[in-house]
C-alpha cells in the first residue's frame, strides 16, 4: 500500500510543473498550456488512483508518510489521507485540470498564469494531505499568494481592490490560526506538531478561557475561509473579480479548505468547546443559508449571484458540521451530518465550479453579466442552455442530481440535534429554488432584451464542452449512485467521530 | 592578572582582521586616487568581512552549546562567547552583502572609495565589539565608534543635499541619545560602584526603584540604535538620504548591535529589574510596531518605506526580548529573527540598489511593470516581501514563528496580547509591502514612455548579493534545522550555568 509515496507525488508534481513552466520560452504559449494541462492530468490520474486504491476494508489514515523535517521543533513531513481527504484531493485534481483546460483562452502573460495556477494546486493538495500543523500552515499560506495574483493580474475591473481584500481577510484568519497552533503545541507538552497526537491530548481541557481563545483562533481562520456569515464580505469581491478559472478554484476548492479545517482540526482537538459552541455555529450556518439565498435573489449581476449562492450552499455544509459538533444525538445521526457536509463540499465544488465556467463562457461572448439585458438565450444557444439548466437544477437540489443527496443528508443529520434550526434552514432551499428558477427565466426564456448583446453569440466550442462534461457526469453519477462516494466519506466520518 | 596574548589574538580575530583590512584600505585609498586601484579596494573590502566571518564561524562551531561558557578579555571589558561570535558573524555577513551591492554604486557616485569601504569595515568591527562588550565603558565606546562611523557613512554623498542633511540629523539625534545614555550609565555606576555588567547584576537587587530612572535613560540610548519609537525620528530621513548600500547596512547591522547590547545589559546586568524593563519595553514595543507600520503605508519612496518597515520589524524583535525566559529559549527567538531579517532585508535592498543603478529612481511608482522589465528581480523582491510579512517557506516565517512562540509559551495574558498585536501588525504590513508588489506585478508600465519599459540589467555584484540573500531566505525557510542549531548554541551561552 505504501510502496509508492503517492501523496508526495501529488503534493509536489505541481511544483515540478511550475519549474518547467518557468523554463519554457515565453513566446511558445502553446507549449506552456499543454505542459500545464498535462501535469494537471497526471495529478488527476494519481488522485483517481488514490481513490480506487484507498482500502475501504481498513479505513483510517492511509498512504501515510512521516519524515523528520525540522529537528529543533520536531516538525515532521507527515502526510496521509482518509475518507474525508480522498474526495477532496480528487476534487482538487479534477477542478484544477478543468480550470487549466478552460484557461487556454488566457492570452495575456500565459507563462505566469500557469505557473501561479500550478503553485496554487500544490498549496491546496498540501492542505488536504498534511497531518502536521506546521506543514498544514505552510501549505495553507502557499495557496494564498498565487490566488492574489490570479485575481490581481487577470481579474475584472476592480481586481486590485478585490485581490488585496482577499489577501488581507484570509491573512487575518491565518495569523489567528498560527497563534492557536502555537498554543495547542505548548498545551500538548511542546513535543510535536502532529495534528492527531495533539488532538489526542485534548489541549486545555481543564482551562476553559485558554481553550475557548484557542478554539476561536482556529475558528476565525476557518470561518473566514468558508466563509460563514458575518465573515463573508471578501467573497463577493474576490469571486466576481477573479478570472473564470480563479472563481472555479476559489469556490470549488479554496472554500472547502475552511470546512476541511473544521473537520480535521477543530472537531477532534476541541470536542468540549465544539459542544459549547455548536449551537452558535449552527445559527451562523442558518444565517449564512438564508442571507446567502436572499442576497443572491437580489442580484442582477450573474457572477455575483453565483458568488452569493456559495454563501448559501456552504451554509448547509456548516449546518451539518455544527450538528455533528453538538454531540447530543446518536453516533449515526452525527455521522450522517458529517457525511452530508463532506458530500455537499464535493457537490458544491463541481456544481458551482460548473456555474462559474458557464458564466465565463457567456461573458466572453457578450461582455455583460447584467441579467436585465439577457433573455431568450435558450433558442439561440441550445447546447449552452441545456448544460446551464442542468447545472442550475443540480444547484437547487433537484432529486436525481448530486446536490439533492447531500442536502438531504445534512438536513436528516441535523434534524435530531435542533429541529428548529433545521426547519428554519429549509427556507434556504425554497429561496434557492426561487432565485435559480428566476435566473433561468431571465437568461434563457422569453425574448432578448438587448439584441446588441448577441452579436458575437456562438454556442459552446469543443474545449468548453470538454471542460463541463466531466462535471455533469459526476452530478449525475453521484446523484443516482451516491454510495460510490458516501462509502469512502463514511469511513472518514466514523474515524473522526471516534477521535472526538 | 595573567594575560594570554595568544588566546586574545585568536578570540578577537574577527575584530582584528576587520581592523587590519579597514586600515589597509584607507591607506591604499589615500595613496592612490586613480581608478585603477579601486579594483583592489573593492576586493579587499569584500575579502575582509568574509575572512572575519569565517574566523567567527570557526570559533563558533566547536562551541558545544554549554551554558555559561565564555572568555573574559581585556580585563573584563569584553566577553567572547558564542553570543558575541554570532553577532560578529551576522555583522560580517551583512557587510559582505553590503560591499557587494556597493561596488557599482561607489564607482558611480562616491568620490573616495577607500574611505567609504574602510568606514564600512570599521563600523562592522564596532558591531562585533558592541556585541562582545560586557562593561558599561566598553559598551559606550563601542556604540560611539559605531555611531560615528555611521554618521559619516550616512552623509557620505557630499554634493547631495539630502545625504548631508541625513548625516547631520542622524548626528544631532545620536549625540543627544549618547549623552542621555552616558548619564544613565554614570547613575548605574553610582548605584552599584562598578561598571562591569556582572557586578551590576549582583549589586542591583529587586525593588531598587531608584534604578528605574537610569534604566529609562539607558533604554533611550539603546532605543535610538534600534530605532524604536519614540527614538526613531532620525531613521526615515537618514535612510532616505544615505547612499542606498549604507541604508541597507544601517537597517541591519547597528540594529543587531543594539539588540545584542540590550540583551546582554538587561539579562546579565539588570535581571533584577526585569519587571521594570519588561513594562517599559512593552510600551515601546507596541508603539514601535504600530507607528512603524502605520507610517509606512503612505510612503512613496521605497527607501523611506523600508525605513518604517524596519522600525516595525524591530518591534517584533522586542516581543522576543520582553518574553525573554531563561528557562526556555532565552535569546534564541531574537537571534533567529535577526538572522532571517538580515537575509531578507539585505536582499530587498540589493534589489533596490540594482533598480536604482539602472533607472536612477527610488520612487515606488517607478516599479510599475517591473515583472516585464526584470522578471527575476520582481520575483525575488516578491519573495523578500513575503518573508518580511512572515509567509511560510521563507525565512521570515521561521523568525516570526519563534518570536510569537516565545510570547505564547508564557501563557500570560499580557504577553498573549502582545503576540496578538504582533500578528495584527503583520497583517497591516501586508498592505504597504503589497503596494510595491502591486506596482511590480499588476500595474503596467506607463505607455509611451520608452525609458520606463526598457529591460533592466542588474550588474553582476548586485546580482551576487541578491542571489546569496535569496538562497539564505529560502534555505532558512525550507530547511531551518542547521540554522536553528547554530542559533540555539549561540543563545544558550548567555544563560546562567
Amino acid at each position: 500500500m505504501n510502496i509508492v509515496p503517492s501523496l508526495t507525488w501529488i503534493n509536489f508534481l505541481p511544483l515540478l510543473g511550475v519549474i518547467v513552466v518557468l523554463l519554457l520560452p515565453r513566446d511558445k504559449p502553446d507549449w506552456i498550456r499543454w505542459w500545464a494541462f498535462g501535469v494537471s492530468l497526471v495529478i488527476l490520474a494519481l488522485a483517481t488512483w488514490l481513490w480506487f486504491s484507498y482500502d475501504q476494508g481498513v479505513g483510517g489514515m492511509q498512504f501515510v508518510e512521516d519524515r523528520l523535517w525540522i529537528p529543533g521543533l520536531n516538525v515532521h513531513y507527515h502526510v496521509g489521507a482518509d475518507g474525508i481527504s480522498v474526495p477532496m484531493i480528487f476534487l482538487t485534481g479534477l477542478l484544477s485540470a478543468i480550470s487549466i483546460l478552460y484557461s487556454f483562452n488566457i492570452k495575456d502573460r500565459v507563462k505566469e498564469f500557469f505557473a501561479f495556477f500550478l503553485l496554487l494546486e500544490m498549496g491546496m493538495m498540501g492542505v488536504f494531505t498534511s497531518l502536521d500543523y506546521f506543514l498544514f500552515y505552510v501549505f495553507w499560506e502557499i495557496s494564498l499568494v498565487p490566488m492574489y495574483f490570479l485575481i490581481g493580474v487577470w481579474g475584472g475591473e476592480r481586481r486590485e481592490y478585490a485581490a488585496i481584500k482577499f489577501f488581507l481577510y484570509t491573512l487575518v484568519g491565518s495569523v489567528a490560526m498560527l497563534l492557536a497552533i502555537i498554543a495547542v503545541y505548548f498545551a500538548a507538552g511542546a513535543q510535536s506538531f502532529d495534528i492527531m497526537e495533539i488532538a489526542a491530548t485534548r489541549p486545555f481541557a481543564d482551562m476553559e478561557v485558554l481553550r475557548n481563545l484557542t478554539f476561536f483562533g482556529f475558528f476565525l481562520g476557518f470561518a473566514i475561509k468558508v466563509p460563514i456569515w458575518p465573515f463573508h464580505t471578501w467573497l463577493p469581491d474576490a469571486h466576481v473579480e477573479a478570472p473564470t478559472a480563479g472563481s472555479v478554484i476559489l469556490a470549488g476548492v479554496l472554500l472547502k479548505m475552511g470546512c476541511y479545517g473544521f473537520l480535521r482540526i477543530i472537531m477532534p482537538t476541541f470536542p468540549g468547546a465544539c459542544q459549547d459552541f455548536a449551537l452558535l455555529i449552527g445559527i451562523l450556518a442558518f444565517i449564512s443559508i438564508a442571507y446567502g439565498a436572499l442576497v443572491a435573489m437580489a442580484q442582477w449581476d450573474l457572477k455575483k449571484l453565483i458568488a452569493y449562492s456559495s454563501v448559501n450552499h456552504l451554509g448547509y455544509v456548516m449546518l451539518g458540521i455544527a450538528a455533528a459538533m453538538a454531540a447530543t444525538t446518536t453516533i449515526d445521526d452525527r455521522a450522517m451530518a458529517i457525511n452530508g457536509a463532506v458530500f455537499q463540499m464535493f457537490n458544491h465544488g463541481i456544481i458551482t465550479g460548473g456555474l462559474f465556467l458557464l458564466v465565463g463562457i457567456i461573458y466572453e461572448r457578450t461582455h455583460s453579466r447584467d441579467l436585465a439585458r439577457y433573455g431568450g438565450l435558450g433558442a439561440r444557444v441550445p447546447l449552452y442552455a441545456g448544460v446551464l439548466t442542468m447545472t442550475m437544477f443540480a444547484s437547487l437540489g433537484l432529486p436525481g442530481l448530486a446536490g439533492f443527496n447531500s442536502e438531504f443528508l445534512v438536513f436528516r443529520g441535523a434534524f435530531p440535534a435542533w429541529w428548529w434550526v433545521t426547519a428554519l434552514s429549509t427556507t434556504g432551499i425554497v429561496i434557492g429554488a426561487a432565485y435559480i428558477l428566476w435566473t433561468i427565466q431571465r437568461l434563457l426564456l422569453g425574448t432578448a432584451k438587448d439584441e446588441s448583446l448577441y452579436e458575437h453569440l456562438t454556442d459552446m466550442d469543443r474545449r468548453e464542452v470538454a471542460s463541463l462534461v466531466p462535471l455533469l457526469f459526476f452530478m449525475v453519477l453521484f446523484g443516482v449512485l451516491p454510495y460510490l462516494i458516501l462509502n469512502t466519506i463514511n469511513l472518514g466520518s466514523l474515524s473522526l467521530l471516534q477521535m472526538m | 592578572m595573567e594575560i594570554d596574548v595568544q588566546s586574545v589574538l585568536v578570540l578577537l580575530g574577527p575584530e582584528l582582521v576587520l581592523c587590519f583590512f579597514a586600515l589597509a584600505i584607507m591607506l591604499l585609498g589615500l595613496a592612490s586616487r586613480q581608478r585603477v586601484s579601486e579594483w583592489l579596494l573593492r576586493w579587499l573590502a569584500l575579502i575582509g568581512p568574509v575572512l572575519a566571518g569565517a574566523w567567527a564561524l570557526w570559533l563558533l562551531v566547536p562551541w558545544s552549546g554549554e551554558r555559561g561558557v565564555q572568555h573574559a578579555l581585556l580585563g573584563g571589558m569584553a566577553t567572547v562567547d558564542p553570543f558575541a561570535l554570532f553577532f560578529a558573524l551576522l555583522a560580517c555577513a551583512a557587510t559582505t552583502l553590503v560591499v557587494l551591492m556597493s561596488w557599482e554604486y561607489v564607482t558611480e557616485r562616491v568620490k573616495a572609495p577607500g574611505e567609504f569601504y574602510s568606514l564600512l569595515l570599521f563600523a562592522t568591527m564596532a558591531v562585533c565589539l558592541v556585541a562582545a562588550a560586557s562593561d558599561l565603558i566598553m559598551i559606550y565606546l563601542a556604540i560611539e565608534f559605531l555611531s560615528l562611523t555611521s554618521y559619516v557613512l550616512t552623509g557620505f554623498l557630499r554634493n547631495d543635499d539630502k545625504s548631508t542633511e541625513a548625516g547631520l540629523k542622524y548626528f544631532l539625534y545620536g549625540a543627544i541619545a549618547s549623552a542621555v545614555m552616558l548619564y544613565g550609565m554614570s547613575l548605574f555606576y553610582g548605584l552599584s560602584g562598578s561598571t562591569s555588567l556582572s557586578a551590576i547584576g549582583t549589586q542591583i537587587g529587586t525593588g531598587r526603584f531608584e534604578a528605574v530612572v537610569p534604566l529609562i535613560l539607558l533604554l533611550a540610548g539603546f532605543g535610538f540604535k534600534i530605532a524604536a519609537v519614540p527614538f526613531h525620528q532620525w531613521s526615515p530621513d537618514a535612510y532616505e538620504g544615505a547612499p542606498t548600500p549604507v541604508t541597507a547596512f544601517l537597517s541591519v547591522a547597528p540594529k543587531a548591535a543594539g539588540f545584542a547590547v540590550l540583551v546582554r545589559v538587561l539579562t546579565l546586568g539588570l535581571p533584577n529589574l526585569m519587571l521594570n524593563w519588561v513594562a517599559l519595553l512593552s510600551g515601546i514595543c507596541v508603539a514601535t510596531m504600530f507607528v512603524g507600520n502605520l507610517s509606512a503605508i503612505p510612503q512613496k519612496n521605497i527607501k523611506r518605506m523600508l525605513a518604517y518597515s524596519s522600525i516595525a520589524q524591530a518591534g517584533y524583535v522586542l516581543i522576543g526580548l520582553i518574553c525573554y525566559d531563561a528557562q526556555a529559549d532565552g535569546a534564541m527567538p531574537i537571534l533567529i529573527f535577526l538572522l532571517c531579517y538580515l537575509f531578507t532585508n539585505l536582499g530587498l535592498f540589493a534589489a533596490v540598489v540594482g533598480f536604482s543603478n539602472a533607472t536612477g529612481s527610488d520612487e515606488i511608482e517607478d516599479y510599475a511593470g517591473l515583472i516585464r522589465r526584470a522578471p527575476w528581480l520582481a520575483v525575488s523582491m516578491l519573495l523578500f516581501f513575503l518573508s518580511l510579512v512572515g509567509i511560510p517557506s521563507t525565512a521570515g516565517f521561521i523568525g516570526k514563528f519563534y518570536i510569537f512562540k516565545s510570547a505564547v509559551q508564557t501563557m500570560h495574558g499580557p504577553f498573549l496580547l502582545l503576540a496578538l498585536l504582533g500578528v495584527v501588525n503583520s497583517v497591516i504590513s501586508v498592505y504597504y509591502y503589497f503596494n510595491v508588489v502591486r506596482y511590480m506585478f499588476l500595474v503596467p508600465a506607463p505607455e509611451g514612455d520608452k525609458a520606463a519599459v526598457r529591460p533592466i540589467a542588474v550588474g553582476v555584484p548586485v546580482m551576487a548579493a541578491l542571489i546569496i540573500a535569496l538562497l539564505g531566505t529560502l534555505l532558512i525557510g525550507l530547511y531551518p534545522g542547521p540554522f536553528i542549531d547554530l542559533v540555539q548554541n549561540s543563545a544558550v551561552a548567555l544563560l546562567p550555568m
